[in-house]
């Protein structure tokens, strides 16, 4: 047996391919930097003081929870259309059972419970109802998720939530007062950083995220290594539908009452987050800080936007093509990366 | 063979079909492999040599047959059952995950785990798995730059190979290769049939398909032939010409100097 020679990216590779590994790495960091650059030169008083800093992140929080579900189902190669409308769902059962006089420990589960339980039928259809494609069963349960919500409310907003469910998207901890301004830091902030540090280990350092990372990068590999892929992606599915469950406990929290509407297009902007923050649509390929990364671009445009009275207009346009132009990247990488 | 008198075969398909809807893609086909042996098995695309390779590997089940390991006669659900008899396949397209590192993939399905909290939380062993990667791959003599680079960086030989050290990272006895060449640059085959022979070294049987008669005589100590899905001939490989085996996969056992397109002797 004879070795073989050294043949990967070395040092004759073009300067375009050498850089892949920097920007994989610090690509976002670099994006995030220059637009808070931009963003504090443009409002000095506003964009850097704690009260904006603190909006952004609850403003963020529900797109984190659907974003960070998201990733999952994308690193499967899959996707999932269907999370705004868990969201809905999973608000409207919490608002509904609650207005029902169901007591507050249960309606406190019963947003993530609903989130599950759409996540894992989209799960089986996907697997077991062999769709041909995620996007069928997800775009099913888009409409029926949201039909569900209109149903059991009867189409209209229920407000009034007791403390203990409003706790997670509106609490805050004191942390101290200082030159005249008080310094709170919302509890849904603490939560986001601690749900990503626990993807991170999931992904990172369990034999499921692992998995779930063969899966994307190869499903023929993977299933004939023996892994039970229809079962992985069960789970998945059902992950990502969780997260929307909570993203929908988040946002009723936050605006204390439940209203059918909720998350409409919610999917899209977390699918945007996912693919700026560097996952591939391919499957496989992106990190949990990247989509944190992500996350935090598509709160600071918004941010930014809204701070400089830029219309919603030109804030969907905007958007647009920053989501086309993460994609050009990704495959521009993914030329470049890999060999043929 | 004295030896075939004796012992029985390590692998066995007796008399297996398999069908496909109304299409018979196998029809009461028998194979023997001994221990020790390199068997190759050629046949024209469509002959079922992959089909029978994945009835073998534990992929397909056989829809009439049976299948012997050891003399004992077996049934496989699913490759993890072949697997954990030892019979190990190593697929035409390699089934490895390019975004995964060299490591991750030589141990995919079957990871190294370490427990914490009194076994409540197992998680992914990286530093285990990137020691006896490096480990099992020093031990095949198979030299890349690192245990954790990407896959798909990898060239197509050095791919080959790790598909291979993959497949024999556990208790192999059988290995199984779909077209091991096939997809190759012309240098790098050289170097996997050697491999190939290393396994045999090892006490490892090898049940190669290929078209290429180089590999085939090369490597085999014996070559079987299936055309249209059923066992057409076979022969030790000392007591057939590469004429004659090509004659056999266009389906005749005469005239076979006309057929030959490369009249090698």
């Amino acid at each position: 047996m004879t070795g073989f020679s050294k043949t990967e990216i070395d040092n004759e590779a073009p300067w375009h391919v050498r850089m892949i590994p920097f920007f994989d790495r610090y690509g976002i960091l670099i994006v995030i930097v220059v637009m808070c650059l931009v963003l504090w030169a443009m409002q000095p008083e506003v964009f850097l003081s704690w009260r904006n800093i603190s909006n952004i992140f609850k403003q963020t929080a529900a797109n984190g929870m659907l974003s960070i579900g998201m990733f999952l189902v994308i690193l499967t190669a899959g996707i999932d259309l269907s999370v705004g409308s868990v969201l809905a769902l999973g608000m409207m059962t919490l608002a509904v059972s609650n207005a029902a006089g169901v007591p507050w420990p249960v309606v406190l589960c019963l947003s993530p419970f609903m989130g599950m339980l759409a996540g894992f039928v989209n799960g089986i259809g996907i697997t077991k109802l062999r769709m041909p494609h995620p996007f069928i069963m997800t775009l099913g349960m888009l409409f029926m998720a949201r039909g569900l919500a209109n149903l059991i409310s009867g189409g209209v907003p229920y407000s009034g939530l007791p403390d203990p469910v409003r706790f997670l998207g509106s609490a805050q901890i004191y942390l101290g007062e200082f030159d005249g301004t008080r310094y709170n830091i919302p509890v849904v902030f603490l939560f986001t950083i601690f749900v990503y540090f626990i993807f991170w280990i999931l992904l990172e350092h369990t034999v499921f995220g692992r998995r779930v990372y063969a899966i994307g990068g190869n499903p023929e590999a993977a299933r004939v290594s023996g892994i039970d892929v229809d079962r992985t992606l069960i789970i998945v599915y059902t992950i990502c539908g969780f997260m929307a469950g909570v993203a929908g406990l988040i946002m009723a929290g936050r605006t204390n009452s439940g209203f059918p509407n909720a998350g409409q297009g919610m999917e899209l902007e977390a699918i945007a987050a996912v693919i700026i923050g560097g996952a591939s649509f391919f499957g496989g390929r992106g990190q949990v800080l990247g989509i944190f990364g992500g996350v935090l671009i598509m709160g600071l445009i918004r941010n930014g936007l809204n701070l400089n009275d830029v219309s919603t207009f030109w804030q969907q346009i905007l958007i647009g093509g920053i989501i086309v132009l993460a994609v050009f990247i990704d495959v521009l990488r993914r030329d470049w990366g890999t060999r043929s | 063979m004295q030896k075939e008198l004796e012992m029985s075969p390590l692998l066995e398909a007796q008399n297996v079909s398999k069908y496909f809807g109304a299409v018979t893609a196998l029809r009461e086909v028998n194979l023997q492999l001994w221990p020790g042996e390199v068997l190759g098995v050629v046949g024209d695309n469509g002959a079922g040599k992959s089909t029978l390779m994945k009835v073998l590997s534990g992929l397909y089940p056989p829809s009439k047959g049976n299948l012997f390991f050891d003399g004992m006669k077996v049934q496989f659900n699913s490759p993890r059952d072949a697997r954990n008899l030892g019979i190990e396949m190593v697929y035409q397209d390699l089934a490895l995950a390019g975004n995964l590192n060299i490591a991750e993939n030589i141990y995919l399905g079957r990871e190294p785990k370490r427990k914490y909290l009194g076994g409540f939380v197992s998680l992914f062993d990286h530093k285990l798995g990137l020691k006896m990667a490096k480990d099992h791959l020093d031990n095949l003599k198979i030299h890349v730059k690192s245990v954790e680079q990407k896959v798909e960086e990898l060239s197509g030989g050095q791919r080959q190979a790790v598909a291979i050290a993959r497949s024999i990272a556990f208790k192999a006895r059988v290995v199984i290769m779909d077209e091991p060449t096939a997809a190759l640059a012309i240098k790098e085959v050289g170097k996997v049939l050697d491999m190939i022979v290393g396994l045999k070294d090892r006490g490892i049987s090898v049940v190669i398909i290929s078209h290429r008669m180089d590999d085939i005589f090369y490597v085999c100590d014996r070559v079987m032939a299936l055309y249209h899905g059923a066992n057409f001939s076979e022969s030790r490989l000392k007591d057939t010409s590469r004429s004659e085996v090509i004659g056999w996969i266009m389906g005749t056992k005469e005239n076979v100097r006309e057929l030959a397109h490369d009249r090698v002797q």
